[in-house]
């Protein structure tokens, strides 16, 4: 933040005038923007009351959005459950030495990286079914889906986790006798948790996020209880688009928040590969942000 | 195998993955652009846009992109009368670039911002000592640098967007995703050769590409 | 430093656990095995789990806390003859996607949903009734002169993606353009502001829709049916005798007013007159 500054000179008079003059320019420009879009709303009649007056009901809130949120937190914490339980099991798979363990984990970690949630929410409700001979709810559609690919971003954040330990550690683990079971959970694991403490909770708002898309298997999250739903009986789609926006706005900086709280306070380690050591850098990009700045669904 | 021999079923499939294609390139220009820019605003000396920067920031990363698209279609679309194209899935595939646009400028501004953060102070205040202005320092001094170090970031953004390109079928454009979900509910024999051809195209395209950024972010780093 | 780092691991943990006690209360709401059909479940329990739609007014839709509409009312006669009273059903709310898994799973005991009975479906379910024959027709803007799907050609339509109507307008209608959502309420706002021409799906649920208040005045249906959907009852594959009950309780409903009714509470609010049921319709429930 503060080096942001140091880009240019603390302003004299001559740039506080410029300064000021940009701020009003683009000020306007900007109110201009916004009332232009808020008066052509208003000509569509989206301010009307009657598209906003069910937020001032009751049931609205416990029929419809607080069971819809309730939904998707509960998809969400549930991915996040077993995303971190995959991602455990897979970096250590891939931090493995036999080969034919560390292997397929890399490839598995690979591939469901790569392939879009949607494909494997899509997959688990429609196409599962055909092979298991039962229907699989919307629920463990969508967290099967979050699980493979949030476990897997999170197996290759937790791998980088456990590489950013400084080597002497696990040597002289080694050195008094430990085994490489015992060095991993005793020495590696509980030092990496601590430093992928925000990460984990920067990846807790992507996958909240990607709940949203729970709907299209009509899991009564808070999207389909909402725009679908609610809008069915007053038909104000956009205002309960704007609402459920403001909703998830709010959960996600707090969490947000939350992620850069806990950086700060166990003392901003960053997640580093020592250079010689890593296969490539896409890894184990610089910055802790590198699950932060996956910008998924 | 008999899906794969149908000629409908082949023409589906390449025209699905042709519009993640389209969307996927125009967006990921769109996105850069407006990606730099804002950490440019982010950056500079003015409050106004500092905080423009800081909100754009704030709402796109923290709305899911369903949301964001569903905005493109019914609020600049059907409300505010923004018609891109004639064609229906032209006008479809427009406001869709434009919410995957908007959504992946918040990422790409984020990665260049911290990539401005790995540039040594020194370097901006040696800049600012012969008397470059802040356009100048960034754009001569600053930028070419954390070009270097935000060279992984956008391997995984351009990962990501290529992947989140598939939710503009929720709003009716027929792509990968839907296409493979019709052809599930069509072959209920054939599902798991249907998922690894669809999953496979994607893993073809994007596990090369993670490793390309990654031997391109290895070859530019910075050696400090 | 080690008690700093016990204190993450451990608010590493909490964390954890928290989300776990969050997501305890998974599915419940499923009854139990199920064995004897709906008929024992009544009989013992004297509860049924009914699936309906939340979002079709005039036919099943939930306006806060109550379900109300056509369907709702033959899922109360049905429950009724069942020996189920009114306060002791759970409305489930289902869409078209999980209708059949929600029956085949036991998550629900009936589904009454504008359901339409076809021979895929009878394959995983079985299904009473008819109680209603709806047919695919075009909801369009009041003062619109689109006459039937013969002049949808270069028209915008709007359906649901991959629904039978949507299918139908693909290979019937080709010159038809189509655009396609989840759901029928995201099409209505695309009809107001005039970006699609048409709204197509069955016209019992079309109708539903134009009788709403917001839209009173603004949308009409053309009324020229173009293909014929009767609406089941869906129950488990196995469950013949609480099919034939079904069929028997609706044939009670269709001789005793019951049937007229339900639809005068509900679609007949719009003026339309309760159609008849045609009994000897009924389907055999599943015997070859």
């Amino acid at each position: 933040m503060s080096s942001s500054s140091v880009l240019y000179d603390h302003p004299g008079p001559r740039a506080r005038i410029r300064n000021a003059v940009l701020s009003v320019v683009f000020g306007v420009g900007l109110v201009g923007l916004l009332w232009w879009i808020y008066s052509k709303f208003d000509e569509a009649g989206q301010w009307e009351g009657r598209l906003w007056k069910p937020f001032t009901e009751t049931a609205t809130w416990t029929q419809f959005i607080l069971p819809g949120l309730g939904a998707t937190l509960q998809a969400a914490a549930v991915g996040m459950l077993l995303s971190l339980a995959f991602g455990l099991l897979f970096a250590v798979g891939r931090l493995s030495e036999r080969r034919w363990i560390s292997v397929p984990a890399g490839a598995i970690v690979e591939f469901f990286r790569a392939v879009p949630l949607l494909l494997m929410i899509f997959f688990v409700f429609y196409g599962v079914p055909f092979l298991i001979k039962g229907p699989v709810t919307a629920f463990w559609a969508v967290v099967i889906g979050l699980t493979l690919y949030n476990g897997s971003v999170l197996a290759e954040a937790f791998r980088a986790g456990v590489r950013s330990v400084p080597g002497g550690q696990s040597e002289a683990a080694y050195a008094i006798g430990m085994r490489k079971s015992q060095v991993m959970q005793l020495i590696l694991l509980p030092q990496a948790a601590r430093a992928m403490l925000p990460i984990i909770v920067s990846q807790l708002v992507v996958l909240l996020k990607d709940t949203a898309l729970g709907y299209i298997v009509a899991y009564p999250e808070l999207l389909q209880r909402s725009v679908n739903d609610l809008s069915a009986n007053y038909g104000n789609i956009i205002a309960a688009a704007m609402v459920v926006a403001v909703i998830y706005i709010v959960i996600n900086s707090l969490l947000t928040a939350l992620a850069g709280w806990l950086e700060r306070r166990t003392g901003s380690q960053r997640i580093r590969v020592p250079k010689q050591t890593r296969s490539r850098t896409v890894d184990s990009t610089p910055e802790g942000g590198a699950t932060v700045s996956e910008p998924q669904g | 195998m008999d899906v794969f021999t149908d000629p409908t079923n082949i023409d589906a499939y390449v025209s699905g993955f042709l519009w993640i294609l389209k969307l996927t390139g125009a967006s990921a220009v769109f996105a850069l652009v407006l990606g730099v820019l804002l950490a440019a605003m982010r950056v500079s000396p003015v409050p106004v846009l500092r905080g423009f920067g800081a909100a754009w920031v704030g709402t796109f990363r923290n709305t899911p992109l369903t949301l964001v698209i569903f905005f493109c279609y019914f609020g600049l679309y059907s409300t505010l009368g923004l018609s891109l194209s004639d064609d229906l899935n032209r006008n479809i595939y427009w406001l869709g670039v434009i919410g995957l646009s908007v959504y992946t400028a918040a990422f790409v501004c984020e990665a260049v911002r911290s990539g401005i953060n790995t540039v040594p102070t020194g370097q901006a205040e040696a800049a600012r000592a012969i008397g470059l202005s802040f356009a100048q320092t960034l754009r001569i001094v600053v930028l070419p640098q954390a070009t270097r170090s935000v060279v992984a970031p956008f391997g995984s953004i351009l990962i990501a967007l290529c992947k989140n390109a598939t939710i503009v079928g929720t709003i009716g454009l027929i792509e990968a995703s839907s296409v493979m979900k019709d052809l599930l509910n069509s072959y209920g024999n054939a599902v798991i050769p249907i998922f690894l051809v669809f999953a496979g195209t994607f893993a073809a395209i994007l596990i090369p590409t993670g490793y390309f950024f990654g031997w391109l972010a290895n070859r530019l780093a910075v050696k400090r | 430093m080690r008690m700093k780092r016990v204190a993450a691991v451990a608010a590493a943990t909490t964390l954890a656990l928290g989300l776990a006690a969050c997501g305890g209360d998974g599915d419940g709401g499923s009854s139990s095995s199920g064995a004897k059909g709906i008929v024992g479940k009544a009989e013992g329990q004297k509860k049924l789990v009914i699936g309906v739609k939340a979002d079709q007014p005039g036919l099943g839709l939930q306006t806060g806390s109550k379900y109300e509409g056509f369907d709702i009312e033959i899922a109360k006669i049905v429950a009724k003859g069942l020996g189920v009273e009114e306060g002791n059903i759970e409305w489930k709310t289902t869409v078209s996607a999980n209708r059949e898994p929600f029956i085949q799973q036991g998550t629900v005991d009936l589904v009454v949903a504008s359901y339409t009975i076809n021979d895929e479906r009878k394959q995983k379910i079985n299904f009473a009734g008819p109680y209603f024959i709806a047919g695919q027709d075009l909801l369009v803007k009041a003062d619109s002169t689109l006459a039937g799907p013969e002049g949808l050609d270069g028209k915008t339509v709007c359906s649901v993606t991959g629904s039978t109507p949507a299918k139908r307008i693909q290979s019937d209608y080709p010159k038809a353009k189509l655009q396609q959502f989840d759901s029928y309420s995201k099409c209505l706002p695309l009809l107001e502001n005039g970006q699609v021409d048409a709204i197509t799906t069955d016209d019992i649920i079309l109708a539903g829709y134009a009788a709403q208040d917001q839209y009173a005045g603004k949308f009409k249906v053309v009324g020229k049916p173009f293909s014929e959907e009767p609406y089941g009852i869906g129950l488990k594959k196995d469950d013949k005798t609480g099919c034939e009950k079904v069929n028997d309780i609706l044939k009670a409903a269709a001789s005793d007013g019951s049937y007229k009714a339900a639809w005068d509470a509900t679609l007949g609010k719009s003026g339309k007159a309760a159609p008849e049921m045609d009994t000897t319709k009924l389907t055999n429930c599943g015997s070859v």
